[in-house]
């Protein structure tokens, strides 16, 4: 059924939800990868591998988790190409949030932004997608492959680990230049590559 | 930032109860979890670049 023809329609119609769901791409790629113009970078392929793969989308389903599946291998791919250091973006560093009510300090984007990159990438991929996307766990699941007690248990470990960095205002500064905490980046990618190869379609 | 909060929870809670109120919003989520959505929706509210608009535009003669 993959091979059916789309009709004129189909394709405008699949152009219509691609072109809707570019803003959550740039929104996801940006908390993934940390850089603007390499979310950007990372957003431009996704729509021209979703657009070359559109006989596979089905009609009716999810654009956002469709795409989202995409931009994530093609980020899981480019980072073990060395191409993402979870570099951070300055231009955050302005925004502030407001201050909750009984806290001295506000809490700055900069400082929420800083502290997702240091978390693992599946498990911030999977605080993104629930806490940010707002997908349930079961489509979160479904976009990184893998059961959903495994997602749940990635946002518990992710919020308990920003829990934890937020409430004491000790962010560890990621050592984005240092080679072994690089290297053991990568190597946590590939196992989520690995654990995710046997569970797409 | 690193001056004395005294209202803040020294230790990890994870398992235990929720942290102090100090960082509690409603519904008993922490404050920074609005944060993370006003990380996320401060993209997607942005102007969308031209370039992406081109690239948009582009995609029909690429079959």
């Amino acid at each position: 059924m993959s091979d059916e023809k789309r009709t004129a329609t189909e394709k405008a119609d699949f152009k219509r939800e691609l072109t809707e769901v570019v803003p959550h791409l740039r929104a996801f790629a940006r908390g993934l990868c940390g850089r603007a113009d390499m979310a950007d970078d990372l957003v431009q392929e996704t729509l021209l591998k979703a657009w070359a793969a559109q006989d596979r989308f089905q009609p009716g389903t999810s654009m956002r988790a469709w795409t989202f599946v995409i931009l994530r291998n093609a980020y899981l791919t480019d980072m073990r190409r060395n191409r993402f250091r979870g570099e951070y973006d300055e231009t955050v560093a302005e925004r502030v949030l407001t201050a909750p009510a009984g806290q001295e300090e506000p809490i700055h984007l900069s400082d929420m932004h800083r502290a997702l990159l240091t978390l693992p990438p599946e498990r911030r991929e999977a605080l993104l997608l629930v806490g940010a996307g707002g997908f349930s766990y079961e489509e979160a699941a479904t976009i990184c492959g893998c059961a959903v007690g495994t997602i749940k248990s990635r946002v518990g470990r992710a919020r308990a680990a920003l829990n934890t960095m937020l409430s004491e205002g000790n962010i560890p500064q990621r050592s984005i230049d240092d080679h072994a905490a690089h290297r053991a980046i990568l190597e946590e990618l590939d196992e989520v590559a690995a654990g995710q190869g046997g569970g797409r379609r | 930032m690193n001056s004395d909060t005294p209202k803040k929870p020294q230790r990890s809670t994870a398992g235990g109860p929720p942290p102090a109120s100090a960082t509690q919003g409603k519904g008993g989520e922490p404050e920074w979890a609005n944060g993370l959505r006003q990380l996320y929706d401060s993209v997607v509210d942005e102007p969308l670049p031209d370039t992406f608009r081109s690239l948009l535009a582009q995609l029909d003669s690429k079959d």
